[in-house]
């Protein structure tokens, strides 16, 4: 069972208490309405899908059930970094280029 | 009585201590603290069990959890029936009763060994390649008998009466495994103060030490050294000591996994005793002290009861005081077997021949033995052993060919080196490397913060390993914690050293021979098999596993591995870590399903949830039925009535006079704040912003692709407060997407989610009556139709308590939902019920609700849709805002397949049979005489008896159905194809004049 640090609690909890809530930083268009065909799909249905770094939403939902960011390494499963929902990318991936 | 093997003085268990037990209905005397394995070699037992496939004769080979051969059948009771038990880790307890596995119709005479004779049609890939067709054989003939024929041990018939217990436990470091090497670690570890944890699977600490007869620590005898040191690590606080314990799984972030077998050795466990316990542990630190494995030669014969590792053989000397046989072979390619030899020599067993594949080697074990008088022959071979239900003798042969001689013998012992057990390490997904000089992989690249120490790592030498285990258990303590320890570092006086040894096939079961020289006991794989794999095309290591079985037993390989990657590589003529080795996977040893499951079965497998007049109901003989987690009245039969009279009634009685009904399982949410409109705007079709307080609206909630997602009646309760409703299995999900969007999509917006569902409890009162039922016990509330009309909310006191009484209505009847705080309901209810009583009214359960939706064409958000309906689709576009620039799913209605023509519509059907109820789920065709299979435009989503309309009724989403009004399509069943018409959706009062009626 991972641990993972949930940004608003401050701490390490267990894997059980977060619910994974699909890839971050796809921003709702402010007029969707107005949105093309091809870019609702690619806002809808494109996903990335990487085989190393992805960046993605978790919901601490048996805690303060707050939505944040994870940085996750998808082959060795392991948490770069967690950061509050709205926060911009990091820049700069901690251990990442020594 | 003392058993026949038994040698007294001999041994570390007392032997005033007896134990009866018995093997295949045989009794037998064994002494506490044997295992099963040690008290029948102790009565000269070797034959235990029939292997895998050829059925062949097997005795035991190891003396711990390794052991492939002596699987049997514990049996306590009916219930209690555990099959594949190692009998080398099987505790004696008095009364124990086993059986052996795999043979009919005895041990000793077993039909199935005909497969042995006839092992040319079963060699590898047998199964892939012979059971390929008819393909109908396979499920009825094949599957069955290979079924039968292939498993091992019987499963008991009735369910598992123990209980199983866990525990969640953290510490600063964590030790696997209890020899020296652990002990130190957990010496070192625990000096420091932190919190530590030594788990190991055997019942007594020690390890080798059990075996090493000539270890000293700390001036004393290795054993009572390790026994000592468990005493100290006992006594203190910070420390946890887990014996019977093993490490089955390693997890992420240094979680891993223990079994604890509590109750497995007792005689009497006891009801108050967990059979096994599971433990999740969270380390700082693990120290990996898991030990080295003996590997056997692969000679042809190998198998034969009697045959054993020379480790073993020493192990029941000097723990167990037994000696494995009177007349001893030894065949060795290293020093540890000489040892055994010794110790075996010293205690008056005759030893025939050691048997040295090696030219000259030289060394203080070997001068010891040829000093005790042992013959010693270097660079031969055994290349055969005799005898077939116990071994009789071996024949010997130089090791590059030439004349031979038989020995005979009652036992042999082997060892052709040992293998580190890297197992954990591996499935902490670190990296094992090769150590090209010792032919043994070790740990390499970590991933976890964890240390392998000892015979594990690769480090030979009591002295050595615990110096390292020393060191690695003091960095981890202060790497966890910052603290250091003051205490002493055990000094190692005297400990053997062995290393290095062979792989793979022995002389004489080589490449171009065909005999049977196992590589895997306990899938019955040859090195001929594995040879044969790679001809055949299998050159990966994971092919060659999967094609030959090797290593896929319960054993997980642990004897096996090496010697078939071995034989493997030098037949694809590739050094063997370019061939590689497979993947240590959980669990170490076979865990039980019992201790995985732990206290979640039966009642407490899953959360029940019961309403406020659950117990009401049940008085008045409620069925009930399962809804998600709730259980909810289904209905309620009066004496004699069945599920369809009852119901019957029901549905007629809330149209005639009134019904009481619990909805308390509607999901509930309050959306509060200034900018609450304004999310709802957002989060559902309908617009909001000009719904006056006091109103209610019906509300309909799409995924951002624009299909239904759930639907609800909800009520204004003041500018900034509204009262939401969703389906009873959409609470969650619905509280989580609107959670998700207000979260981080719309942020900027000033509102409160809050679930009310089990705040309060809810009644539905409908019917014509249902005003006259309610307003007698109603304060403040003006409940004319002027001042409260359908689709309206009030807040005021009934009973005197508080309620949000809503008029809405899910039947077409003029109907109220009471909203109380759910510890008032199960009160409030029966007031109703009382009142109800006077005018005739009755309390209706799910299937009644759903009948009388449907006759009103009301829709069920999961039954009527899918997933891929649109409002449009259900014939809901009235519920759209089409002046609205934005909500979620808004985008998703254009999408041009949601907008093409011919899309499935939800219609009406009537049966042109009114007595015929159609099935739900049943596909709908246009054409029944056309071809199978036939072109399905649709399929029935609910149909029901409607007692009401005295015939059937039913919806169904079809192609293009609002187009299809009066045409005749058809349902084909097994038993006859089913005329029916499209209709409206509506079946009762299509005009809702009875909402006010």
């Amino acid at each position: 069972m991972l641990l993972i640090r949930c940004p608003y609690c401050e701490e390490e909890r267990p894997e059980l208490e977060f619910r994974n809530a699909g890839e971050a930083h796809i921003a709702r268009p402010t007029n969707i309405a107005a949105e093309t065909d091809d870019d609702f799909e690619k806002f809808f249905f494109i996903r990335a899908n990487p085989k190393g770094v992805i960046y993605e939403r978790w919901r601490h939902i048996h805690g303060c059930a707050r939505f944040f960011n994870a940085v996750r390494d998808t082959v060795t499963d392991k948490f770069v970094m967690t950061y509050k929902a709205g926060e911009p990318k990091p820049a700069k991936l901690p251990g990442a280029a020594k | 009585m003392n058993a026949m093997f038994r040698i007294s003085g001999a041994g570390r268990l007392s032997q005033a201590k007896t134990a009866s037990f018995s093997f295949d209905d045989k009794s037998y005397t064994g002494i506490e603290g044997d295992t099963l394995a040690s008290a029948l070699l102790a009565n000269g037992v070797h034959l235990v069990g029939r292997s895998f496939k050829y059925h062949r004769p097997r005795g035991v080979l190891s003396a711990g959890a390794e052991e492939p051969n002596a699987l049997v059948q514990i049996v306590r009771d009916d219930a209690r029936k555990t099959p594949n038990v190692r009998a080398t880790v099987q505790e004696l307890y008095d009364g124990l009763t086993a059986h052996s596995q795999n043979r009919w119709p005895s041990l000793s005479f077993d039909v199935g060994a005909v497969n042995d004779i006839a092992s040319p049609l079963f060699s590898a890939g047998f199964y892939y390649k012979t059971f390929m067709w008819p393909k109908s054989a396979w499920k009825s003939l094949y599957e069955p008998k290979i079924r039968a024929a292939a498993g091992l041990g019987v499963s008991p018939g009735k369910p598992d009466p123990d209980h199983y217990a866990a525990r969640y436990a953290h510490c600063e470091v964590l030790v696997l495994g209890g020899g020296a090497a652990g002990i130190a670690a957990a010496l070192a570890a625990a000096e420091a103060g932190v919190r530590v944890i030594l788990a190991d699977e055997q019942a007594e600490f020690g390890g080798s030490l059990r075996f090493e007869s000539g270890a000293r620590i700390d001036g004393q005898d290795g054993y009572a050294w390790a026994q000592a040191a468990i005493a100290k690590l006992k006594a203190m606080d910070n420390v946890r000591v887990l014996s019977r314990t093993t490490a089955f799984g390693y997890y992420a972030q240094n979680f891993v996994g223990l079994v604890e077998r509590v109750s497995d050795h007792l005689k009497n466990p006891g009801r108050e005793l967990a059979r096994e316990r599971l433990w999740q542990v969270r380390a700082g630190r693990v120290v990996i002290a898991t030990g080295a494995i003996e590997r056997h030669m692969v000679f042809a014969n190998n198998d034969r009861p009697g045959v054993m590792l020379a480790s073993a053989a020493r192990t029941y000397l000097n723990h167990y005081g037994v000696a494995v046989g009177r007349n001893v072979g030894v065949y060795t390619a290293n020093d540890s077997a000489y040892a055994a030899a010794i110790d075996l020599k010293k205690a008056g067993v005759n030893i025939a021949a050691i048997v040295d594949l090696r030219d000259n080697p030289a060394g203080p074990a070997i001068d010891e033995a040829r000093a005790l008088g042992i013959e010693i022959n270097f660079g031969r071979a055994v290349v055969s052993a005799g005898g077939k239900l116990r071994v009789s003798s071996m024949t010997v042969q130089p090791k590059n060919g030439g004349g031979g001689r038989t020995i005979p013998v009652d036992a042999i012992l082997m060892s052709a080196g040992w293998t580190p057990s890297v197992h954990l390490f591996s499935q902490s997904r670190g990296k094992v490397a090769f150590n090209d000089e010792t032919k043994r992989f070790v740990p390499g690249t970590y991933a976890q913060d964890c240390v392998s120490v000892g015979a594990c790592n690769g480090t030979d030498g009591l002295d050595a390993a615990v110096d390292e285990a020393y060191a690695a258990g003091a960095k981890a303590a202060k790497e966890a914690s910052g603290k250091a320890g003051k205490g002493a570092k055990p000094k190692v006086d005297a400990g053997e050293s062995w290393s290095r040894g062979m792989l793979g096939a022995a002389p004489g079961a080589g490449p171009g021979t065909t005999v049977k020289a196992f590589v895997d006991f306990q899938n019955d794989v040859t090195a001929k098999d594995i040879r044969q794999a790679v001809h055949e095309g299998m050159h990966s290591i994971e092919h060659v596993k999967r094609f030959t079985t090797n290593g896929m037993a319960t054993d997980q390989g642990k004897t096996s591995n090496m010697h078939g990657l071995a034989i493997a590589a030098e037949e694809l003529g590739k050094p063997i870590p370019q061939v590689g080795l497979t993947t240590f996977r959980a669990p170490y040893t076979p865990v039980t399903f019992g201790s995985i499951v732990g206290h979640a079965r039966g009642a407490l497998f899953d959360p029940t949830r019961r309403t406020a007049t659950h117990g009401w109901a049940a008085s008045q003989g409620a069925v009930f039925e399962d809804v998600g987690h709730w259980k909810r009245a289904w209905y309620f039969p009066k004496a004699g009535e069945d599920m369809h009279a009852a119901v019957n009634r029901e549905c007629v009685t809330v149209r005639k006079v009134a019904g009481l009904f619990d909805a308390s399982t509607l999901g509930k949410i309050e959306v509060v704040g200034p900018d609450a409109a304004k999310f709802m705007e957002l989060l559902y079709t309908n617009p909001w912003e000009k719904l006056e307080t006091g109103r209610c609206r019906y509300g309909i909630m799409l995924r951002e692709d624009g299909f239904i997602y759930d639907d609800g009646v909800v009520g204004r309760l003041a500018p900034d407060r509204f009262h939401v409703t969703t389906t009873t299995g959409g609470a969650p999900r619905v509280m989580n997407h609107m959670e998700d969007y207000l979260q981080t999509e719309f942020p900027h917006l000033n509102v409160w989610l809050t679930s009310i569902t089990e705040q309060w409890a809810v009644i539905a009162v409908q019917g014509p009556k249902s005003r006259e039922i309610i307003a007698p016990l109603v304060e403040g509330i003006d409940m004319s139709d002027e001042a409260m009309p359908h689709m309206s909310v009030r807040e005021g006191k009934i009973c005197g308590v508080p309620t949000r009484l809503f008029r809405m209505s899910f039947t077409g009847e003029r109907g109220f939902e009471v909203n109380v705080p759910a510890d008032y309901g199960e009160a409030v209810w029966e007031a109703l019920w009382a009142e109800g009583q006077k005018h005739g009214a009755t309390a209706y359960g799910t299937e009644t609700m759903h009948v009388l939706r449907a006759e009103k064409g009301y829709i069920i958000v999961g039954q009527d849709t899918d997933g891929t309906v649109t409002p449009n689709d259900a014939g809901l576009d009235w519920a759209v805002g089409k002046k609205k620039t934005d909500f979620v799913g808004i985008r998703g209605l254009t999408r041009p397949d949601l907008v093409a023509k011919g899309r499935k519509q939800l219609v009406g059907l009537k049966t042109k049979d009114p007595k015929v109820v159609l099935e739900e789920g049943a596909q709908i065709v246009a054409d029944p005489k056309q071809p199978i299979p036939m072109k399905m435009i649709g399929h029935v989503t609910s149909s029901y008896w409607s007692e009401n309309c005295g015939r059937s009724i039913a919806l169904a989403l079809v192609a293009g159905g609002r187009d299809r009004m009066g045409q005749t399509l058809y349902v084909p069943m097994p038993n006859g194809t089913i005329e029916v018409e499209v209709t409206g959706m509506v079946f009762v009062d299509e005009k809702g004049e009875r909402l006010n009626g």
